[in-house]
Parts: C-alpha cells; sequence; structure tokens
C-alpha cells in the first residue's frame, strides 16, 4: 500500500502533486505516452493469481483515475479481473469499468455476461451491484440487455433490488430515449410498489423520464402521501416537489374564499364520488350532490399532503425542510403557510451555503406585494410571516458578505411602519462597517425603506445626507445616488441639499454619483437658480475628461438648462454640444447631435422644437425603488432557476391552479391492483418479515415504525384508513382481516344490511337509559350497533369459500375503503358534523349502492359519535348562582367533537341568569393555562336577559392530562375565576376496531402499558346493558365486539396525542371480574382504571 | 442529478475527482476558479455558479472546496446538502477531512463516494450503512488485509438497508454498554456599544455516544420541555410522542450522532454570560489611539468561564499595537489586522484585562469605524436556558446501561459592537 502514492507521483511526471492540475487534459498525449511502459508493471499485476497484487494493481489505477488521470490503455487486463473472486477486486474494476467501458465500448461487450449471471445471484447485494454496473456502462449495444434486466428486477423480491431498478430507469433512458414507453411501464409498476426503499427512487425516475404523465401518480398519490415520513431524505425532497406539481393541477387553489369550510358540502361531494363509482346507475345521486359544492372545500387530499409534509419541517436535513417551505407556500392556505417560518429561519443557524440558498427564498417571501395579482393567488404571501424573526437576520460582521447582503435585503423587505425605528438604528450600525460593498448595499437599503415608508422619509434623507460628509468616496457616492432617486418625490422642498449636492461635484470622482447630481441639478434647475449655470461651466470644463455616462448628463443639463434659461447658458450650451460632437464614444455624438436639433431653433424644423421643454422636462414620475427578488417568484421556491433567476436547463414551471378541479376520484384506489400486491407482498414477506413494517402506512407523524408503540398506532390506522386495506397485507393475520373486509363488503349483505339497522334501532335505547342523554344521536348509536353487526357478520362470513369472496369483492370493496378515507379525512381535517345522518334520504333506497352507503357510515372507524351519551358527570357547576351574583354556570361534556380542532375536548356551557337585570358581554377572559392546554372560546353572549338561560360550547385541549382549565368568565361588569377539570374519562374519543385488531393492538400494549385490576361486581350490575351503560358513562369509549359473551371490549383515542385506549372488562357470572385496561399512555390508564372500577362497584 | 464531484484545495489543485454520468471535463473547474478570483475570500465564493452547459455548486469546509456539477434543475440545498453530508461521512471515516487524509485513503473515498451516489442521485448516505459497505481503515484492519487477503469492502447487504431503522446497524454487541448525552448550547448575542442586548438567542444541540449492544429503545425526558421553541430531530426520533409528550424516543444509530438541535424561545430572557468593558478611541490629531478592553462575569450561574478568546478586526488604518495583557497572551497579525487574546478563565477577583496603545497610519485620519470584538468562552456544568434532562430509560434490552449526561455552554456567534 505504502508504494502506491509513491509510484502514483512520480507516475505523474509532468503533472506532480503541487503543481496547478486544473485545465490540463488528461486524456492527452503527453503523460500518456511517456506512462505508457509504467503501465506495463500494473498489467502484469493484474494477469497474476494472486489476488493481493491484482487489488494493489486496481487500488493504484483507481488513484489514478481519482486524480483525474487516463488509465484507459490498462482497459483490455482490467476487464479480465471482472469475473474475479476478491470482492473488492471486482468492486474496483466495475468503478474502472463504469469509467471507461464508453470509450472502449467493444471491449466492454466482454464483461457483459459477468453481469447477467450476477443478475441471477442469489445474493441480493450483488444482484443489485451488477444491475448498476450494466445500466451505468454507456454502451448503447446493450439497450436491450439492460432492459430486460430492469424489468426483471423490478419485480425482484428484494426492495434493495427494486430500488436499484429505478435507479437504472433514467440511466437508460438517457442512453436511449426511445425506451422511454416501455420504461414508463416500469416505472408504473414500481410507483405501485409500497416500500419506502424504492418510493424515492422511483419517483425520481419519473421526474426524469415521464414527469408530464401525471396520470401515473394518480393511484399512488396518497399512498406516496402516507409513506413520505419514512422516505430517506433524498427521496423526501424529489416526492415534495413532485407532489408540489401533482397538487397544483389537481386541486383547486385554497385562497379563494378560504373561509368556506363546509361540511356538508364536503359529505355530498363525497356520496357523489361513491356513486360514480358504481356506475351509470347513481347519476343523479351525483348530479344533485355537485351543485352544493360552490363554496372552496379543501379537497381531502389536498389536505393530507399538507398535513403529511408538516412534521418535515422538524428534518434535520435542510433540503427536506426547504422542500416543505416550497410545498406550503405554493399550495397551503394563506393562514396555514406562517408554520414554514420558524424551520426557515432555523436553518440559518447552518453552513453559509445553506444560509445563501435559504436567505434567497425568504428574501422573496417577504416580499410585500402590494397588489395581489389574479391567476396567482397563491403567491400572496401572508404578511409578516418573518417579522417576528426579525432580529434573527441582524448581520453580524463575521458574516460573508454575500450573507450580509441578503440578510439585508431581507431586513428591508421586512420593515415596516412600527419596526422601522429599530431597523433604522441597525442600519446605522452597519454604515459604519469596514465591508465597503456592504455599506454600499446598506444605503440602498435605507433608501427603499424611505420610499416604502413615508413616515421616515426626512429621517432617512438627513441620515444620507450627513453621509455625503463620509470620507469613503465609495458612501458618498452611493448616498447621492440614493438621494437622487428620493428627492425625485419630494423636490420642491429639497433645495437646500440640492445645493450641497452641487458643491460636492468638485470633489466626488465617482461618475455615477456625478451623473446623478448632475441629473438633479437639470431637472430641478429652477429651484437653484443661481447655481446651476456655474455647475454646468465646471462641466463644461471638464468635460473631456468625464466618463461617458457623466458626459451625457451634462448634455442633459446643457439642454434643460439652454431651455429655462437660454441668456446665461447659451454659449455654454453650444461650447458642449461641440465638444460632444467630437466625441470618441458614439452615444454621445448622438445624443448630441438630437439634442442640438431639438433645442435650437433652425430654419426648416421648429415643429420640435417647440415642444422641447416639455420634452425635457416634462414631469418624472418618481422610481420605485423595489426589490431585485420582486420578480422572482414565478419560479418554483427552492429550486435552482429560483436561485439563478433564470430557466435552468430541465426546469418545469409550476402549473397555475385549475379553474375547475378534476375528477378526485382518480385517487381511489381499485382493488384488483390490490390483492395482486398483496399476494406479491404476501411472497416477500415470508423472506423478510421485518421488512414488512416498512410498508405498513404509518402514521403521518412518525418517524419510526418499528417499535411497539407507535406500530400500535400506525397499524390501527392503516388497517382503517387510507383506503383500499393495501395495509392489511402485511399483517400477520392477514387472513383475518381479509375476512373481516369480506365481512364488511360482501354481497349476503342485502338482507343482512337491513337486520343491521333493525339491530341499530334497538341499541338506541341502550345509551338512552342514562342520563336523558339529549345528545345521544341517531349516529352514535348506529355506531355502536356496526360494531355488534361487524361482529356478527364476521362469523357469518367465515364459512365463504376465499375464492368466492375474490370474486365479489371488486365492486363493492372499492367503495368501501373510499367512504372510510371520508370518515378519516373529515375527523382529522375539518369539523366533523355532530350529526350524522344514518343514511341521506336520496339513498335510501333497495340498491346495492344504498346499502354500501348506509354501511360505510356505519362502521366508519373515527366517527366521533359513536357512542356519546352525555358524560357520566352529567352537569356540573362552574359558577353558583350566589358566587356569581345571579349567574348560575353549568357545564357538560357533550362528547361531541369539537368543530375546529378535533384536539379538543367539547364542553357545553350552560348560562342561566336568575338575578333581575340582564347580564351583558359575557365573554372568557384571559386565560391562564398550564402549558399545553389551550382554549377555544365561545363567541361573546352580548346579554341574556333575566330569567333566559342559554347554551354555548366551547373546545378545550387538555393535552392528555386531567390538570384543570383555568379562565376568567367575565361580563360587563364583573370577572370570575372558573376552572374545568374533566374526569379522564373525557379526554378521549371512541374509536372503532374489530376483535381482531383490538387483539392485536393489545398485545402490543402489554407490559408496563397494561393495568389490570380485580374487583366485584355488585349484582346490581352483572346484565350486559347496566355494564356497558357505565363504563360508557364513565368514559368516552366505543363498544368493540367480542366473541364470548362475559367479556366486554372498549377502544378509545386520547384527543390530544391520539393513543389508544383500550379496555377490556372480563365478567364471570359470578360477579367477579376483572378490568384491565392497555394504553400508551400510562397516567390516564391508570385514572381510568380507578374511575370504571369506582362506577362498576358503586 | 450530480454529474461530478471535484474536490479544490486553497492553492486551486483539483485533486481528486469523481464522475456518476460521463465525464465532465475539468476544464469547467476554470468558471469556479474565476469566481474564486473575483470573490477575493473564500467564503464569498457564490456556491451557485451558472457557466453556460452546466452549474457548479459548491461548499467550503476544511479549506477545500467540494464541487458539484450538475446539468439540470435540481434544488440548490439538495446539492449543498449532499455534499455536506459528504464531508462528515469523511469526517467520520477518517476522523479528520483534510487534502492529505484523502490523498492517503484516495481508493476508500472513491469507494464511498461510489456508494452514496447512483447515476447522481443518492444511494446510501447514512454512516452507520456506508461503514458496513465499506470498511473504515484503521491500523489493525490494513495489517490484517495485508496478512489475510480479506478487504475492507462488505460482501453483504448492509442489514440497516433493509429495515425500518435504516440508522442502526444490527448484531451489535459491546462489552461496555454506555450512552453519553452532551448538552451543548450556544449563545448567539449582539451586544451594543453601551452594554446592552440587541439580540440574544439560545440555540442547543443534544450530541449523544451510544454504545449499546443489541436493538434498545430509548426515551430520554426532560424536566422542562417547554423551553424548547423549535427543534429539528434525527430520523431515529419518533415524532408523534414527541407532539404528544415532549419525550424523545428513539432506537439510537451506533456510535456519535446528533439527535436533537433545538432553540429556545425567543421570549425567554437569555442570561448574558459575560460582559465586555471596551475603551477604543483613536484621536484626529495624533497617530495613537487608546486600547484597553476588560472582560468579567455577569450572569454565570455560579460557574467559572473558561477558554475565553477575544478576536477583533482593526481598522486598515492601525499599524501596530503595543498591549499589555492582565492574563494570558495576545496576537496581532499587522497584516490581517487581526487581533487575538487568550485569556483563558476569568477570575472575577481579578478581571483580566488587555491595555494599551495603537499605532496609526501618519497623516491618515482617523478610521470612522469602530472594531466589533466577537468573544468565545465556554462554561462547563451548565446549560444556560436551564434545560435539564428528567431521565432517561432504556426498553427493548435486558442490561442496565451505564448512562452519563453533559451540559455545556459556549459562545455562538458573540459579538460586541464598540
Amino acid at each position: 500500500m505504502s508504494a502506491a502514492p509513491a509510484y502514483n507521483e512520480d507516475k505523474g511526471g509532468s503533472a506532480g502533486p503541487g503543481e496547478p492540475e486544473y485545465g490540463h487534459d488528461p486524456a492527452s498525449g503527453g503523460i500518456f505516452s511517456s506512462d505508457y511502459k509504467r503501465h506495463d508493471d500494473l498489467k502484469a499485476m493484474l494477469d497474476t493469481n494472486k489476488d493481493s497484487l491484482k487489488l494493489e494493481a486496481m487500488k493504484r489505477i483507481v488513484a489514478m483515475i481519482a486524480r483525474g488521470k487516463n488509465a484507459s490503455d490498462l482497459f483490455p487486463a482490467v476487464v479480465k479481473n471482472v469475473a474475479c473472486k476478491n470482492i473488492e477486486v471486482k468492486k474496483l474494476v466495475y468503478v474502472y469499468l463504469v469509467r471507461y467501458a464508453e470509450e472502449q465500448q467493444d471491449l466492454a461487450l466482454l464483461s457483459i455476461s459477468t453481469f447477467q449471471r450476477g443478475l441471477k445471484d442469489p445474493n441480493q447485494l450483488i444482484r443489485a451491484s451488477a444491475l448498476r454496473v450494466l445500466s451505468s456502462i454507456r454502451v448503447p449495444i446493450i439497450v436491450p440487455i439492460m432492459m430486460l434486466a430492469i424489468k426483471e428486477a423490478a419485480s425482484d423480491m428484494s426492495p434493495y433490488v427494486r430500488k436499484t431498478a429505478a435507479h437504472a430507469i433514467p440511466k437508460l433512458y438517457s442512453l436511449d430515449s426511445d425506451q422511454k414507453d416501455q420504461l414508463i411501464e416500469v416505472i408504473e409498476k414500481l410507483l405501485a410498489d409500497k416500500t419506502t426503499l424504492v418510493a424515492g427512487s422511483v419517483v425520481m425516475a419519473f421526474e426524469e423520464v415521464c414527469p408530464e404523465r401525471i396520470d401515473l401518480i394518480h393511484k399512488n398519490y396518497r399512498k406516496l402521501c402516507n409513506l413520505l415520513i419514512d422516505v430517506e431524505e433524498w427521496g423526501q425532497v424529489v416526492i415534495i416537489s413532485m407532489l408540489t406539481r401533482y397538487a397544483r393541477t389537481q386541486f383547486l387553489s385554497p385562497t379563494q374564499n378560504e373561509s368556506l369550510l363546509e361540511e356538508n358540502s364536503e359529505k355530498a361531494f363525497y356520496g357523489s364520488e361513491e356513486d360514480e363509482a358504481k356506475g351509470p346507475g347513481s347519476e343523479e345521486a351525483a348530479s344533485t350532490a355537485l351543485p352544493t359544492r360552490k363554496p372552496y372545500v379543501m379537497d381531502p387530499d389536498h389536505r393530507l399532503l399538507l398535513r403529511n409534509t408538516k412534521p418535515l419541517l422538524q428534518s434535520r436535513s435542510a433540503a427536506v425542510v426547504m422542500a416543505v417551505a416550497q410545498l406550503y407556500f405554493h399550495l397551503a392556505p394563506k393562514a396555514e403557510v406562517g408554520v414554514i417560518a420558524k424551520a426557515l429561519v432555523r436553518l440559518l443557524r447552518s453552513h453559509s451555503e445553506v444560509q445563501y440558498v435559504v436567505l434567497q427564498n425568504v428574501a422573496t417571501m417577504s416580499i410585500k406585494r402590494r397588489v395581489s395579482t389574479g391567476p396567482r393567488p397563491a403567491l400572496v404571501v401572508q404578511q409578516g410571516m418573518f417579522e417576528p424573526y426579525l432580529k434573527s437576520f441582524y448581520i453580524r460582521s463575521t458574516d460573508p458578505t454575500q450573507i450580509k447582503i441578503l440578510k439585508l435585503e431581507v431586513l428591508t423587505n421586512l420593515a415596516n411602519e412600527t419596526n422601522i425605528p429599530t431597523v433604522l438604528r441597525e442600519f446605522q450600525t452597519y454604515i459604519r462597517s469596514m465591508d465597503k460593498d456592504f455599506v454600499a448595499a446598506t444605503i440602498q437599503a435605507i433608501g427603499r425603506c424611505a420610499t416604502n415608508i413615508g413616515r421616515v422619509r426626512d429621517t432617512c434623507l438627513n441620515g444620507l445626507v450627513q453621509l455625503l460628509s463620509n470620507r469613503d468616496e465609495l458612501v458618498v457616492a452611493e448616498s447621492v445616488v440614493v438621494i437622487k432617486k428620493l428627492l425625485q418625490m419630494q423636490p420642491a422642498q429639497h433645495g437646500e441639499i440640492i445645493k450641497h449636492l452641487a458643491k460636492l461635484t468638485d470633489n466626488i470622482q465617482v461618475p455615477m454619483a456625478r451623473a446623478s447630481i448632475l441629473w438633479l441639478i437639470g431637472e430641478y434647475c429652477e429651484h437653484v437658480p443661481r447655481i446651476a449655470p456655474d455647475v454646468l461651466r465646471k462641466m463644461a470644463k471638464s468635460f473631456t475628461a468625464e466618463e461617458d455616462i457623466v458626459k451625457l448628463q451634462v448634455i442633459n443639463l446643457a439642454a434643460k438648462l439652454y431651455l429655462t434659461n437660454s441668456k446665461q447658458t447659451k454659449l455654454l450650451t453650444q461650447y458642449v454640444l461641440s465638444l460632444a460632437k467630437y466625441d470618441q464614444n458614439y452615444d454621445i455624438r448622438d445624443r448630441a447631435r438630437f439634442t442640438r436639433q431639438l433645442i435650437v431653433p433652425s430654419e426648416q424644423g421648429g415643429a420640435l422644437s417647440r415642444h422641447a421643454k416639455k420634452l425635457f422636462l416634462a414631469p418624472k414620475p418618481a422610481p420605485v425603488l423595489e426589490s431585485s427578488f420582486k420578480d422572482r417568484d414565478h419560479f418554483q421556491l427552492g429550486s435552482l432557476s429560483h436561485l439563478l433567476n433564470a430557466k435552468a436547463t430541465g426546469y418545469q414551471e409550476l402549473p397555475d391552479w385549475p379553474e375547475e378541479a378534476p375528477d378526485p376520484s382518480v385517487r381511489n384506489v381499485e382493488v384488483p391492483e390490490w390483492t395482486k400486491c398483496s399476494n406479491r407482498e404476501k411472497r416477500k414477506e415470508k423472506e423478510k418479515p421485518f421488512y414488512s413494517d416498512s410498508e405498513g402506512e404509518s402514521g403521518p407523524t412518525e418517524s419510526a415504525d418499528s417499535d411497539p408503540e407507535s406500530e400500535s398506532e400506525s397499524e390501527s390506522k392503516s388497517s382503517s384508513e387510507s383506503g383500499s386495506g393495501e395495509s392489511s397485507s402485511e399483517s400477520d393475520n392477514e387472513d383475518q382481516e381479509e375476512d373481516e373486509e369480506k365481512g364488511r363488503s360482501s354481497e349476503s349483505e342485502q338482507s343482512e344490511e337491513e337486520g343491521k339497522k333493525k339491530k341499530m334501532k334497538k341499541r338506541k335505547k341502550v345509551p338512552e337509559g342514562q342520563e336523558g342523554g339529549s345528545s345521544s344521536d341517531e349516529g352514535s348509536d348506529s355506531s355502536s350497533s356496526s360494531s355488534e353487526s361487524e361482529m356478527t357478520s364476521e362469523t357469518e362470513e367465515e364459512q365463504v369459500e376465499p375464492a368466492s369472496w375474490r370474486k365479489k369483492t371488486p365492486p363493492s370493496s372499492k367503495s368501501a375503503p373510499a367512504a372510510k378515507e371520508v370518515s378519516l379525512l373529515d375527523l382529522e381535517d375539518f369539523t366533523p358534523p355532530s350529526v350524522q345522518p344514518v343514511s341521506p334520504p336520496t339513498v335510501v333506497s333497495t340498491s346495492l349502492a344504498a346499502d354500501l352507503e348506509g354501511l360505510t357510515l356505519t362502521d366508519s372507524p373515527l366517527v366521533p359519535s359513536l357512542l356519546s351519551p352525555v358524560s357520566g358527570a352529567g352537569r356540573q357547576e362552574l359558577l353558583h348562582r350566589v358566587a356569581g351574583e345571579g349567574l348560575a354556570v353549568d357545564y357538560t361534556f357533550s362528547r361531541q367533537p369539537f368543530s375546529g380542532d378535533p384536539h379538543m375536548v367539547s364542553v357545553h356551557i350552560h348560562f342561566s341568569n336568575s338575578s333581575d337585570t340582564p347580564i351583558k358581554g359575557l365573554h372568557v377572559g384571559t386565560p391562564k393555562l398550564p402549558p399545553g392546554i389551550s382554549i377555544q372560546e365561545f363567541p361573546e353572549i352580548e346579554s341574556l336577559a333575566p330569567g333566559e338561560s342559554t347554551t354555548v360550547v366551547m373546545g378545550i385541549n387538555f393535552c392528555d392530562s386531567t390538570q384543570a382549565a383555568n379562565f376568567q368568565l367575565c361580563t360587563q361588569t364583573r370577572q370570575f375565576y372558573v376552572s374545568i377539570q374533566p374526569p379522564v374519562g373525557e379526554l378521549m374519543a371512541p374509536v372503532f376496531l374489530s376483535e381482531n385488531e383490538f387483539k392485536k393492538e393489545q398485545a402490543k400494549l402489554t407490559g408496563m402499558n397494561e393495568i389490570t385490576e380485580k374487583l366485584t361486581l355488585p349484582d346490581t350490575c352483572r346484565s350486559d346493558h347496566i355494564v356497558v351503560q357505565k363504563v360508557t358513562a364513565t368514559a368516552n369509549l366505543g363498544r368493540v365486539p367480542c366473541g364470548t359473551s362475559d367479556e366486554y371490549r372498549f377502544a378509545g383515542r386520547t384527543l390530544t396525542s391520539g393513543s389508544l385506549v383500550l379496555l377490556t372488562l372480563d365478567a364471570r357470572p359470578t360477579g367477579a371480574a376483572q378490568l384491565t385496561v392497555n394504553s400508551e399512555k400510562m397516567v390516564i390508564g391508570t385514572m381510568l382504571v380507578k374511575d370504571v372500577v369506582q362506577a362498576l362497584t358503586q | 442529478m450530480i454529474h461530478s464531484l471535484f474536490l479544490i484545495n486553497s492553492s486551486g489543485d483539483i485533486f481528486l475527482e469523481k464522475h456518476w454520468k460521463s465525464v465532465v471535463s475539468r476544464s469547467v473547474c476554470d468558471y469556479f476558479f474565476e469566481a474564486q478570483e473575483r470573490a477575493t475570500e473564500a467564503e464569498n465564493v457564490p456556491p451557485v455558479i451558472p457557466t453556460p452547459h452546466h452549474y457548479l455548486l459548491s461548499v467550503y469546509r476544511h479549506k477545500i472546496f467540494f464541487v458539484a456539477v450538475i446539468q439540470t434543475e435540481v434544488p440548490p440545498l439538495f446539492v449543498i446538502e449532499f455534499l455536506h453530508r459528504v464531508v462528515d461521512t469523511f469526517q467520520d471515516y477518517f476522523g479528520v477531512c483534510s487534502e492529505p487524509v484523502i490523498k492517503d485513503n484516495v481508493v476508500v473515498v472513491y469507494e464511498v463516494l461510489e456508494e452514496m451516489l447512483d447515476n447522481g442521485f443518492p444511494l446510501a448516505t447514512e454512516s452507520n450503512i456506508l461503514k458496513e459497505l465499506i470498511k473504515p481503515p484503521t491500523i489493525l484492519r490494513t495489517v490484517v488485509n495485508t496478512i489475510t487477503g480479506s478487504t475492507n469492502v462488505g460482501d453483504q447487504l448492509p442489514t440497516g438497508q433493509l429495515s425500518v431503522v435504516p440508522w442502526r446497524r444490527t448484531g451489535v454487541k459491546y462489552t461496555n454498554n454506555e450512552a453519553y448525552f452532551d448538552v451543548i448550547e450556544e449563545i448567539d448575542a449582539i451586544i451594543d456599544k453601551s452594554g446592552s442586548t440587541i439580540t440574544a438567542e439560545i440555540q442547543g444541540v443534544i450530541d449523544a455516544c451510544v454504545k449499546l449492544t443489541g436493538m434498545p429503545d430509548l426515551t430520554l425526558s426532560f424536566m422542562n420541555p417547554r423551553l424548547l421553541d423549535d427543534v429539528s430531530f434525527h430520523p431515529c426520533v419518533r415524532f408523534k410522542r414527541w407532539e404528544s409528550e415532549r419525550i424523545l424516543s428513539f432506537i439510537p444509530p451506533d456510535g456519535n450522532f446528533r439527535l436533537l438541535s433545538y432553540h429556545v424561545s425567543a421570549q425567554n430572557l437569555v442570561a448574558i454570560p459575560v460582559y465586555v468593558k471596551h475603551n477604543i478611541s483613536f484621536r484626529d490629531s495624533s497617530s495613537l489611539g487608546r486600547f484597553e478592553i476588560t472582560v468579567g462575569p455577569k450572569q454565570t450561574m455560579g460557574k467559572t468561564i473558561e477558554g475565553v478568546t477575544v478576536t477583533s478586526q482593526l481598522p486598515r488604518g492601525v499599524l501596530n499595537m503595543s498591549l499589555v495583557p492582565s492574563q494570558g497572551a495576545h496576537t496581532f497579525d499587522p497584516v490581517t489586522k487581526m487581533l487575538s487574546w487568550d485569556v483563558g478563565k476569568i477570575n472575577p477577583q481579578k478581571l483580566p484585562s488587555l491595555k494599551g496603545t495603537m499605532s496609526l497610519q501618519a497623516g491618515a485620519s482617523k478610521p470612522d469605524e469602530n472594531p466589533t470584538i466577537n468573544l468565545q468562552f465556554k462554561i462547563q456544568q451548565l446549560a444556560i436556558s436551564g434545560l435539564k434532562v428528567n431521565r432517561l430509560d432504556m426498553y427493548g434490552e435486558k442490561y442496565k446501561p451505564f448512562k452519563g449526561i453533559k451540559y455545556m455552554t459556549k459562545a455562538g456567534k458573540f459579538q460586541v459592537r464598540t
């Protein structure tokens, strides 16, 4: 090894290590011929049988390649070793091959058979690397072989090999673009892949080969959104930018009347979609539903994208953060864009190159757009997104100049009426910096602030005038230029400044500044009638020595003076014009000729000269000092093109929002595809059981889904959410799940379905028995019953043969997952309707469609009103009538989802006025809340007449703790301190689980997460009915079907964190019972056990 | 995506090149050299340089320019982030990333680069995975390899590649199981002339060194997690648990890694542990200026301030300085006009000071700017934000690991304007 560098160095000959090597063509004959003989020993080493010698030789050769030396004459000797047993030699040979195969195509063909053999190797690493090298050697003749290899690898068992196949696609495409159609097929196939490993690579291939085939994404859109968090960083960047483009073509702009987030239309809209899927029979239903879609409703898929990308703002990779930021900037409703500011500011702590790019983007984002342009409403940035972070953009003397200037740009953009004093004070210190380029930029920034903010214009102007006495000429010159622009805005008042500037012409040498002064004097010569001619006199004297730009302005000044004050300046002007006539620069000669014709009345052409005054002294609009970033926003942020402010090769324009949203149903996933996949997946699973986890659709915010707790999350979600049951393919008890699926969607249903509905009605009585539950509505019952019916249907269906159900499934299960999706998305994004129509009247028919509709509604997993009798706690007093001086306030936990924020517990507050005067202006005063807890206040009650009472709803996010929320109730005259402490059972919402899911989840939540308590049920409490009632009264849980009669199961999720809470009660006929609670949240679990035991034993 | 990579040292030699697609001639770097010349200072070279057919994206670290050549539109941060990752990987492999080290290990470097990108798209960038594919060179391994003829290239696919925890290799074994966490906070501050704080923020990181057998699942909780305003995580941290419970729950990578970086919310007032008294004045008439700095402790929570260094870039007009420090040593470079004073520990009883005169260019008018003073310091066993780790628990493995937490506060970009 030690010989290697030495060898290389003297081999290098003419290009020794110390010499600059750049520009040295590695292929040039010079070194080559002198080295020719030296390569003989390498050849000899490669020809030996000893691996160590071969390795040594290869290492030297690779070192040569790395240093840019030509080693191509060794090709025959190296290629022989392609079949070498030693894996390192082999690898290095691959490296060599990839580098030189292009140059020696014929010889390279010798190695192909080795790779073809490698493609069949049992070791996946070898398969993958064979494919990698095969696809990397750019020899057109092997295109068919490559195509074949890619196709084969695309259906390889190993996801790693499939990933390599995805990488090979763009390679082949760049070699032979005629293969596009075939490659698209492969891409389509790989896009359907569910592994995080493949996702990034295949999207990259998609972007390079067929970015226009957006239709390929539809089916995979939701999957990609859900996988996103688990994809590696590089893949995330590519996927996010692809999805940004996708969303721009598929969704409506969120900024068009975004306030109207209406739930009902949302529902109808979805209903229509299902109908469509079922064929023409339900066309009418669709058409009736469509008109209700008028107000803008964000497509749930659009929301899904926004929600799933948001956690990535916390990524350690700057590229990912930037990608998400641009996605939000381009896609999110105005109100939500703000979340990206913090993350972007964080990136400013990173390496200076990262800062550079981020600041460029922040500069664009922070520009205030005065006019909101019609066609690109999304680009109207929420103002002040970065304002809270103003200080993060303050400049340090150690920043590189390019960073300083960008920060300055951002500071200028952020300056407004309120913060301008601080910004100007900062600028003042910058002006004294040693970095003169930066000082110049600061002066311009001051100028921009002065034009944008009228209030400080005079202050700025004074400051700039003071700078005119600065010793540094650059500073003075820059100030002059800026002052000129400012003066144009209000010239009348600034005669003094103009005089001051006129004096400067003696000293200042910077041409731009001189030109600016001359222009100013010319333009406002009537304000300085005495000085102007004198300046012209001086300038005429030095005319020949001036720069071109100054000369032009001298001519200009002369012309203007001639027009206003011809008596004094006629001769001077003529002198200047004659000088200019013989100038070297043709621009100046032209200008002189032109000016002379205009101002000096000649015999024939009087027409123009009569208007000369108008031409020269027309009032000119004041310049607008604008950011250089003002028109960058038509480039996609974060892109190279944006950074360069020029279209880069291969840049794809971000499309405008469509006027009409394209059909959203295209994203619904069809089932046949799924069954296919699941089969393949299953096979794979046997080989790599570990791997299968990553395929799971983990929760949107999970970063690692292998751990038991989070898996429980993701599993439960995956089985319920994001359609098509694709996730079920991974679960071990897949078959059971399939049975279930079958149970849900089989066709024997018609009658069974009706049976269900009947059961529903029967069930209704159960919860009502408790506390006159005003809010226990139909929806809630139906869901509880659905769980029952689920169970029965399941058992019924078990006998059906798999083959038969598979045949039957497609039509029905297609709609079932879609409908599930609805409820999921609804719940998390929008305010869920408090009352769920069991089946809308229009849909109640004997058709299959209607049945499915009913079905989906009943078994929608997360419908919040599953079982919602009013809380067991009943009405509780918040404020006693005496303490409240006549105002009595009670509260109940309504157990309805709080509209606006699904994490909030909705609390009904009843006010009644028992005094004899009306109480006015009831509202919530500034709450002092423990960290994490937040309150959504109820709208102010203007007046409550004596004797009257009213009920309002407020939402409290207790953050999964039983800490009390303290706040003030204020009337116009008084303030009352009140506090609401939730029973632990109110911190959760019911969730639907099947028995199997329940068991699976429970199995994951063992150990510390399991709390068990033994108890004896009193006689009064032994019937099913009572037990269920008592449990549900204590905790807001949903019943889970159960095979055995003396076991009761309930499931729910905590509101804030969404962790599962599973409750099992095993009651013996004797009265002995065991209560088990499984929850990730141990505190909640413990408290819940206590509460339930108390409720049951009392 | 990334077409080629050139490594250029500060004297303008291209000492390594790697191409992932067809070869791009070195001459493309001429555009880079042009820009480098124009920028005068290395850090002012624009990170993105457009040329007629290519775009050059570069990062500058360890006195080496890493120049990536790309041909088509690609998010610039994607490339820049990748280049930084390359540097980090080299550092991880060889301990330092410098020109001689890269030259010595050119084959390993080349192999690593080969694995990191495929056709210009990142393939394996986790150092845990890379180290299984290509073992980092150690003296022992080099000896063993020469004797046994074995290689440092792995022949199996790294298990991490396929698992859901790609950052951790499987089958890790240690005799001593240890997990160390360093909470390091940096204060970024700008202090104005009068000593009042213009801006101050605390940025922190938690660097971990975890050497645990098997697949441990760790949770780290804080006494006061609300302090953390903005966080970014290593991919191993479960975001959901953090969101809901403010607990860091993760399966750690093997070895050293940065678990978390955070920003302490801006509302909290930042304690500034040091103050600087300064009296720097130039007189118009004479060619002498007065220079006087005293550094003292302010809010240090009873801890000593160590490793104090004061640097200052003086105006060009200053020819030389004759200064007397009360402790430590100082240097002044008359060419770059950089003054640096290595103070060491601050003893509150006897405050360190640096006094003396500056000789200015005769006849030149007094410089109109005053130098800014940059400060470096360290305080051991203190997280200035008050952040405290509550406990560290391990699940999934039976043994009892040794756990350690260390706190440290440092000056980040700490500037005093005068």
